[in-house]
């Protein structure tokens, strides 16, 4: 708002298409460009570049020195890029375009290099606002303009605090209730100084911070720009052999990939299949059937399913609805703990064993904290009940609302972004101690750290501190 | 009947420490001016805690001087014992307070009064305010005068009200409720109305005080002893630190015990205010010894200080045991207390209830948006504490003066001043109690820190009026010199030569590499400016205040770098005014509880608006496209 600093956004919609345009605007908007946009020969040349004119060349993953031999290491995209001068571009602004090949991949890489590199991830709408405000866009316009931040942002908005269910949420939220204390513990004894004192404090606030940032460098690390998102979520099929998860696969995949035969254990190995399910990336792995066994080839496998089963983030427990439910469904259903998951009901076409109430009773004797797992009665032979599998995996990561990839996409960036610059204000505070600083110190740092994490979950920061200091410390006269 | 009628420039409602700050503004910048109060003997009456400053208030008291204010100078004067608090940790929250004998602290700003030119004192209630109805502007009405209850009017361009406690004031210890204001003083009981059919909206907000006690029958050789700093500060700018070197007296320091919450907790039922017969909002920060025991329930004991409340009485004030139980309840807790086993009690505690405002009807210049010529400070504004006080009055004085004289009125940012984060969390922020000031209130507390008040607002007070050519010229010299230190150390290289690493080995710090400069060598912990006097060879001698200046700058550089880009960030959106008579249902897009807040503040500028709670930055982007829209239309308009 105001600032004028140079900011990056992805230019044309965020589905795979066969061209992509990432806009770089704002004062550095050359200076950023120059330090991940080489030519030909390796040079940095936006800078002598005329206005308006194309010049080819290759984006590399960071801010890399001209001089480094193996620059061409890091190139992640063949590109045209095109520097234009203010006031002649959209936002009237200097503003560097690199039109790249047009997978989100590729331009969400794109992005984050320029986020690197000194740019700051666009605000919604901000490319448009700037345009008006440098009079690109004329009065008649005006109005539009407004309609655009307002719905963008509600709709940012939204989609960033869905698509933070359960453990993110509630870990940032967690993460920030604890800054906000050490804040209030600070502020409260440099406000009165004669009740509370921060004797030995800073070696207590050490150990605090060296927690902390160990917590959001893991959440950074799984959560790293939406990995769902670029390798797809991912989902593991487990259940006893024979059950149908290679027929689930295939149905899925659309081709015969895992040999499917009606002998248990035929899938001896892993399959990986990547697919995308109404714009939904999934990653799906096919696990040997799971059950005692004494055959070493499979043995190996099961054990693999057990890992694979701990790392997902989607388990689809299928269970074969023709024969009674046992001691390996038991040791099988017992993986799930508290994964996101789905139980199949297969085989339905032939006999009903297994009721769907049956199976519910037996889900709620081995996970009896978990009510939210879907059970879904499907025929892979027949065909039927895919449609319900997928609505159910929709409902699961996209509340049944976001239809648009890009927006999680985004939201992730941006996620990451608030993420990013948090742990680096940590990192500050734990210099400060170690260089001796005085208390007031930690405070400030802390304070970016608890505000940045507040962009994730749509929180500002208010009187936050104010409020915390008079409800946890017991103040003077 | 036949009635007086006065003309005077400026009337000024209350002497406590707004209105004598407002007063001593007014008469300063040449407007004949009085001042009125319901009794001469209680100007500048400090009825609760007796001390000036602390965390954050010590703060706002420098500026206020640097301003050209008196609370400082008067303090100096007057105080017993001074201490700094904070003065292990970093220079930004460092503070001065300052115990204060009250009746010194009162006769002397008396004094002041009393031999001000253009100042007049008159003991007599005010009961009205006088106005009229003006067809321009967005203020629909303009003040005209007062008039006392006596009936005499005093026509006038300005009135500032400073009423503190006094409007409709009832204080209540257990059952026993009297209708006075603070220390059984007279309540002001007929402003009220008047205010209200100005269509001024009033809320009752409430605060305590503790018990005063007969200093012979307390046994000090149970507490612990509470020593006065070896060299004291002054607050004043202006008052020379030798002079203010003298003998101090002690506080004492003792605590609560769980038969002391006992007491408490079976005595609830007897307190105005879990009894709810209290409806006033009490202050958080100042809670009464029954809101600790119940709210910090785990906690076992509390801290109690005993402080004198001046050198010619034996009255000691208990601190940190204010509260409205009834008298027998609190002669039994106050005994509970080590060193108060036989404690004979002068006054009771008791807690106070008064009309005051909801600062948000005010522009940042404290004048009330619907009432031209209307301007308040202090705890009407819903504030606690003399220092907040003293600070609205000060700048409520010099507004109104500035209106009279018809001048650009001073108002005081954010960035600049802990005044100008006090003001605008007040005009813009919903207080649902009294407000104190706080340093983690202010964003850029770096930056305001009580020692460079002086180069932060002496040129404004100067601007204004209330600092003398000879003090800026001051000013100019000393911010000559701290910039030239800087400079000199900043370019002064030392070589790794032996005698060089001989003295940092000597220091505990380790040897160079290659060749620095001394503000690279300052910038080490282990090092001072002073400690380096050995290898600095060319040094000057300077005044402290001006090394004192020079090692902050250097030592918190980065720190203070990082602040400055923030403030610059800030200041951008401060500059960016929204006009006055914005039509706001005629901005689209604006969410309905956004568009709501904006019509009620009305703020001055984008910075306000996106301070409002309920207006998201979305709003404020939203507001900005619609500005730059209505400044293109406005053009075109011109031009047809």
């Amino acid at each position: 708002m105001l600032q004028e600093n140079t900011i990056a956004a992805i230019a044309t919609g965020m589905t795979d298409s066969g061209i992509g345009i990432v806009r770089i605007s704002g004062p550095d908007a050359v200076t950023v460009g120059d330090k991940f946009f080489r030519s030909r020969s390796g040079k940095a040349v936006l800078k002598t570049s005329k206005s308006h004119m194309m010049r080819y060349g290759f984006i590399l993953n960071d801010d890399i020195p001209q001089t480094d031999p193996d620059w061409k290491d890091h190139i992640i995209d063949e590109v045209m890029a095109v520097v234009m001068y203010a006031p002649r571009s959209f936002t009237g602004e200097d503003t560097v375009e690199i039109q790249c090949h047009g997978g989100v991949l590729v331009m969400q890489k794109i992005l984050e290099t320029s986020l690197k590199c000194g740019a700051r991830l666009a605000q919604p709408g901000e490319f448009t606002k700037r345009a008006f405000l440098n009079g690109r866009i004329d009065l008649s316009r005006a109005e539009a303009v407004m309609d655009v931040i307002r719905s963008r942002n509600e709709y940012a908005l939204s989609a960033s605090v869905k698509q933070l269910r359960g453990d993110l949420y509630e870990i940032v939220r967690q993460l920030r209730a604890e800054i906000l204390y050490e804040i209030a513990f600070i502020e409260a004894a440099l406000d009165d100084p004669e009740h509370i004192s921060l004797h030995e404090y800073p070696e207590r606030l050490r150990g605090k911070v060296t927690d902390l940032l160990g917590r959001i460098k893991k959440l950074l690390d799984t959560a790293d720009n939406g990995r769902m998102m670029k390798e797809g979520i991912a989902t593991v099929l487990i259940g006893k052999p024979n059950a149908g998860k290679s027929s689930l696969l295939n149905l899925l995949v659309g081709q015969e990939r895992a040999i499917v035969t009606d002998v248990a254990g035929t899938t001896r190995d892993i399959l990986e299949e990547y697919i995308s399910l109404h714009g939904i990336g999934l990653k799906i792995i096919d696990t040997a059937g799971i059950r005692e066994t004494q055959d070493t080839v499979e043995k190996i496998g099961v054990e693999r399913a057990r890992q694979y089963a701990e790392e997902a983030d989607l388990i689809v427990f299928v269970a074969d609805g023709s024969v009674p439910l046992d001691e390996n469904d038991r040791k099988i259903l017992s993986l799930i703990r508290d994964k996101r998951a789905i139980v199949l009901l297969n085989k339905s076409d032939l006999k009903d064993i297994v009721p769907e109430e049956k199976m519910n009773a037996f889900l709620h004797e081995i996970l009896p904290d978990r009510k939210d797992i879907p059970v879904i009665r499907t025929s892979f032979k027949g065909n039927t009940g895919i449609t319900d599998f997928e609505d159910a995996v929709k409902e699961m990561f996209l509340q049944g609302e976001l239809s648009h990839n890009s927006e999680i996409a985004i939201t992730n960036l941006r996620h990451k972004e608030a993420l990013q610059n948090s742990y680096e204000s940590l990192l500050l505070v734990e210099q400060s101690i170690d260089n001796g600083m005085e208390e007031d110190f930690y405070s400030i740092d802390l304070t970016n750290a608890y505000s940045e994490l507040g962009k994730i979950i749509g929180e500002e920061v208010n009187d936050d501190v104010v409020e915390e200091i008079f409800s946890k410390f017991c103040m003077g006269k | 009947m036949p009635q007086i009628r006065e003309k005077v420039d400026v009337c000024v409602i209350g002497a406590g420490h707004a209105g004598c700050e407002a007063a001593l503004a007014c008469a300063r910048l040449g407007l004949e001016t009085v001042i009125f109060t319901v009794s001469v003997d209680s100007i500048a009456l400090m009825p609760c805690n007796p001390n000036i400053g602390g965390s954050s208030k010590g703060h706002l008291v420098r500026e206020l001087d640097a301003l050209g204010g008196e609370m400082g100078k008067n303090i100096d004067k007057t105080f017993i014992q001074s201490k700094m608090l904070n003065a292990s940790k970093g220079p930004a929250v460092h503070s001065l307070r300052a115990q204060a004998d009250k009746a010194d602290y009162s006769r002397e700003m008396r004094r002041i009064l009393e031999n001000q030119e253009h100042l007049s004192i008159r003991q007599i209630e005010v009961c009205e305010i006088l106005w009229e109805e003006i067809a321009a502007g967005p203020a629909r009405k303009k003040v005209t005068g007062i008039k006392t209850f006596t009936g005499t009017v005093y026509e006038c361009k300005a009135v500032i009200l400073c009423t503190g406690t006094y409007l409709r004031a009832r204080c209540l210890c257990g059952e026993s409720i009297t209708y006075t204001g603070p220390n059984g003083l007279q309540a002001a009981n007929h402003l009220t109305s008047s205010l209200e059919e100005m269509g001024i909206e009033l809320q009752r907000f409430k605060t305590g005080t503790p018990a005063r006690m007969d200093g012979r029958s307390l046994d000090y050789s149970k507490m612990e002893e509470q020593f006065g700093d070896e060299r004291i500060v002054p607050f004043s700018f202006s008052t020379d630190p030798d002079s203010v070197q003298k003998d101090q007296v002690s506080c004492w320091l003792t605590y609560t015990n769980e038969r002391t919450h006992d007491i408490i907790r079976e005595n609830l039922d007897r307190s105005p205010i879990y009894a709810g017969i209290i409806e006033g909002t009490g202050p958080r920060y100042c809670p009464s010894i029954e809101d600790k025991v119940v709210k910090f329930a785990e906690k076992e004991r509390h801290q109690v200080f005993i402080e004198p409340e001046g050198l010619h009485t034996n009255e000691m004030y208990i601190s940190g045991m204010s509260s409205s139980l009834p008298e027998d309840v609190q002669l039994a807790m106050y005994r509970t207390v080590p060193g108060l086993e036989n404690c004979k009690i002068v006054k009771n505690a008791y807690a106070i209830e008064y009309d005051c405002i909801n600062a948000r009807q005010l522009d940042p210049t404290l004048e009330f948006k619907a009432v031209s010529g209307l301007f308040s400070a202090g705890q009407f504004n819903g504030s606690s504490g003399y220092e907040e006080a003293a600070a609205q009055g000060l700048i409520a004085g010099i507004n109104a003066a500035m209106s009279v004289l018809g001048k650009e009125p001073l108002i005081l940012d954010r960035s600049e001043s802990y005044i100008g984060v006090l003001i605008d969390d007040l005009v813009t922020k919903d207080n649902r109690e009294p407000y104190r000031m706080m340093t983690s209130r202010a964003e850029y507390r770096l930056l305001l820190r009580q020692d460079n008040a002086d180069l932060r607002l002496r040129e404004k007070g100067y601007r204004v009026g209330l600092i003398g050519r000879e003090q800026y010229e001051e000013l100019l010299e000393k911010k000559r010199m701290i910039d030239k230190e800087i400079d000199r150390l900043k370019n002064t290289f030392l070589g790794a030569n032996r005698e060089i690493q001989a003295f940092l080995e000597s220091v505990g710090s380790s040897p160079l590499k290659t060749s620095v400069s001394l503000a690279e060598l300052i910038c080490r912990p282990e090092l001072s400016y002073e400690g380096l006097a050995k290898i600095d060879k060319d040094r000057k001698v300077l005044p402290e205040s001006v090394i004192e200046q020079v090692e902050i700058e250097i030592k918190y550089e980065g720190y203070i770098a990082r602040q400055l880009r923030q403030v610059e960030q800030f200041k951008k959106t401060e500059k960016k005014l929204i006009p006055p008579d914005l039509d706001y249902d005629k901005v689209p897009s604006l969410r309905i509880e956004a568009r709501q807040k904006l019509k009620f503040f009305r703020p001055v500028s984008i910075g306000q608006a996106s301070r409002i709670s309920g207006v998201s930055p979305a709003d404020v982007s939203v507001l900005l496209v619609f500005l730059e829209h209505y400044a293109r239309c406005g053009k075109e308009e011109d031009q047809g």
